[in-house]
């Protein structure tokens, strides 16, 4: 059985409108973040994912198995959606008990593992509480037990750390990697891109209902030709660095850092320019540290999509 | 037990709750128990004037009563309120999607939110027949009423009421199930299926069939005669069936519609999408 999540070439339209185009991906465990503006798919994808709606085109397997299937594919899927819907009149213990009794565990079994995810989600005292009254970081915590409840290999979570304080934000990011750790598939969506960077082992950028690129951030960057890559040096002598670097043509641009302490080069051939940093060091040119500073979630949406965005 | 058992009961549990205590619910009681209203202060004001009436009359009167506002309005509109909402309320709350991130087959979860209902509905609108019957009958003497009920035919006319209402429940609830599954705005089709119902007098006998309100009419154990001033119009129309079912068919007929529509409802449930309009 296959340890991934795998789309072939989905497609999923709202009548004339688009949700997602020609989307194929297979998606390794560990921490997956799904990054794209606002309409770009992310929610079709994930509802996709969990079965909520029915591709128009292509196929899905999580682990696989198939969401037609759902008495042995919700074993497996958990998921917290977007959506601040609650059934009326129930505190939080109700709401994870109530859908994990679906399950059809042994009573026992089912009362314990409620409080063991809302334990998880650090609710206990909370839980006894009706949700109408819950705080939204409550509120998303709950959601969170009940997705977890259950135990599932693969958890999609849309946008898990909206309207979390940062102590709970702390908290709930250790919990997905520790998911990430045991072998979990963790897909989140999100806008924080720092947050991103933090957690994810992968990543998936949409735009416009297309997966415009995915894989490890660092290699992901690595495939933008057209962007000329950027280095951070940290030395003693920065505008010294930058009138030698000037001489050599693998140099498209050389700016001293705003702390006067380093020197932000652009190139296109990080290769032959980290051999030419190695020569200049040896003439006179104190070197503290050599890093790339734009292989970051931030900075590579800014190259795929915040490009899309500002001609649009 | 099987899965698909404790997965039903499951639904029903949490169903059952928000059906009987919601407070959005509580017309309904009202709606149930609107008639006892009357009927007791009819027996009030009666029994003090010494005027008890005939007691003919007052079974004439409760069905009436049951035929022209319990069937027709009350049962109709109750399950409106109960079994639109089991899908389409869910999907106003946003919450139906914690049903489908369940291991539940969607027949599965049809079935439990039917089930659910059911019971909530037949609980309500079976315990009013009866505390309609005690309001009218609650002025009559004890051992006129006991002759009524164990020597004559007043404890299968009760029973016949009952299980009317039960049927009603069942039928206009697999309808207005299957319309909450359908429907964005079931209050489209329940208009339709209202004047549908209404016009049920007027339509030609295979079309008749095609109904609810025919079955129930022809369980229903005592025919109303028409007001004297009727005349031959319209109204007749409304209280006489050329022909009638037997009520043993009718039962079993209405029991056979509201399993098709549930299992058509179930059929077309694998199609639902949750679509709550956040994209």
């Amino acid at each position: 059985m296959s340890a991934h999540i795998v789309l072939e070439n989905i497609s999923k339209f709202y009548g004339e409108v688009l949700g997602v185009n020609k989307v194929s991906l297979s998606i390794p465990p560990g921490i997956t973040s799904l990054v794209g503006p606002n309409g770009s798919g992310k929610t079709t994808l994930m509802n996709l994912m969990a079965g909520l709606l029915q591709p128009t085109r292509g196929r899905l397997s999580v682990c696989g198995l198939s969401p037609d299937d759902p008495e042995k594919y919700f074993r497996v899927v958990g998921y917290a959606t977007q959506y601040d819907g609650f059934p009326r009149g129930l505190t939080g213990w109700q709401f994870v008990h109530s859908y994990l009794r679906l399950f059809g565990f042994m009573p026992a079994n089912t009362e314990r593992l409620a409080w063991e995810a809302i334990d998880r989600v650090a609710l206990r005292d909370a839980a006894p509480r009706k949700i109408a009254g819950y705080s939204k970081g409550m509120r998303q915590r709950i959601k969170l037990a009940q997705a977890i409840a259950h135990r599932p290999r693969v958890l999609v979570l849309d946008e898990p750390l909206n309207g979390l304080d940062p102590l709970a934000r702390a908290e709930t990011i250790a919990l997905f990697k520790e998911l990430g750790r045991e072998g979990s598939h963790v897909l989140i969506s999100s806008h924080i891109l720092h947050e991103v960077d933090l957690i994810s082992d992968q990543v998936v950028m949409m735009s416009q209902g297309y997966v415009v690129a995915e894989g490890q951030i660092r290699g992901v960057r690595g495939e933008i030709s057209e962007q000329p890559m950027q280095v951070l040096i940290r030395c003693d002598k920065p505008e010294h660095l930058a009138s030698q670097l000037f001489q050599h043509s693998q140099v498209v641009e050389a700016k001293v850092h705003a702390d006067r302490a380093g020197l932000l080069v652009r190139t296109h051939h990080a290769e032959s320019f980290y051999k030419l940093l190695n020569h200049i060091a040896l003439n006179g040119v104190q070197i503290e540290s050599v890093a790339p500073a734009d292989d970051d979630a931030q900075s590579i949406y800014e190259y795929l999509i915040g490009a899309e965005e500002t001609t649009k | 037990m099987s899965l698909w058992n404790r997965q039903i009961l499951a639904i029903m549990r949490i169903d059952l709750a928000k059906t009987f205590f919601a407070r959005r619910g509580l017309w309904i009681y009202l709606l149930a128990l609107a008639p006892a209203v009357p009927m007791f202060l009819h027996g009030l004001f009666d029994h003090k004037a010494d005027l008890q009436g005939d007691f003919g009359q007052d079974v004439q009167i409760f069905a009436g009563i049951f035929q022209f506002f319990f069937l027709r309005i009350a049962i109709f509109f109750g399950c409106v309120g109960i079994f639109m909402n089991l899908f389409r309320g869910e999907m106003v709350d946003k919450s139906l999607h914690y049903y489908l991130l369940g291991p539940v087959r969607r027949e599965v979860l049809v079935i439990g939110k039917f089930l659910s209902g059911l019971v909530a509905a037949v609980s309500i609108f079976c315990g009013a027949v009866v505390v309609q019957w005690a309001c009218m009958f609650w002025h009559q003497s004890g051992e006129l009423m006991r002759s009524y009920m164990f020597s004559g035919p007043g404890g299968s006319h009760l029973m016949s009421y009952v299980v009317a209402a039960a049927l009603g429940c069942l039928g206009y609830g697999s309808v207005f199930l299957a319309a909450g599954v359908l429907f964005r705005n079931p209050l489209v089709p329940a208009a339709v299926i209202l004047v549908w119902e209404g016009a049920n007098g007027i339509l030609p006998a295979l079309l008749k069939k095609i109904s609810v309100i025919y079955w129930l009419k022809s369980i229903c154990p005592i025919s109303i005669p028409a007001p004297k001033n009727a005349g031959n119009g319209i109204f007749n129309l409304l209280i006489f069936d050329i022909d009638p079912a037997p009520a043993n068919v009718a039962m079993v007929n209405l029991i056979l519609l509201a399993g098709f529509v549930v299992v058509w409802a179930a059929m077309r449930a694998r199609r639902i999408e949750i679509g709550y309009g956040t994209e």
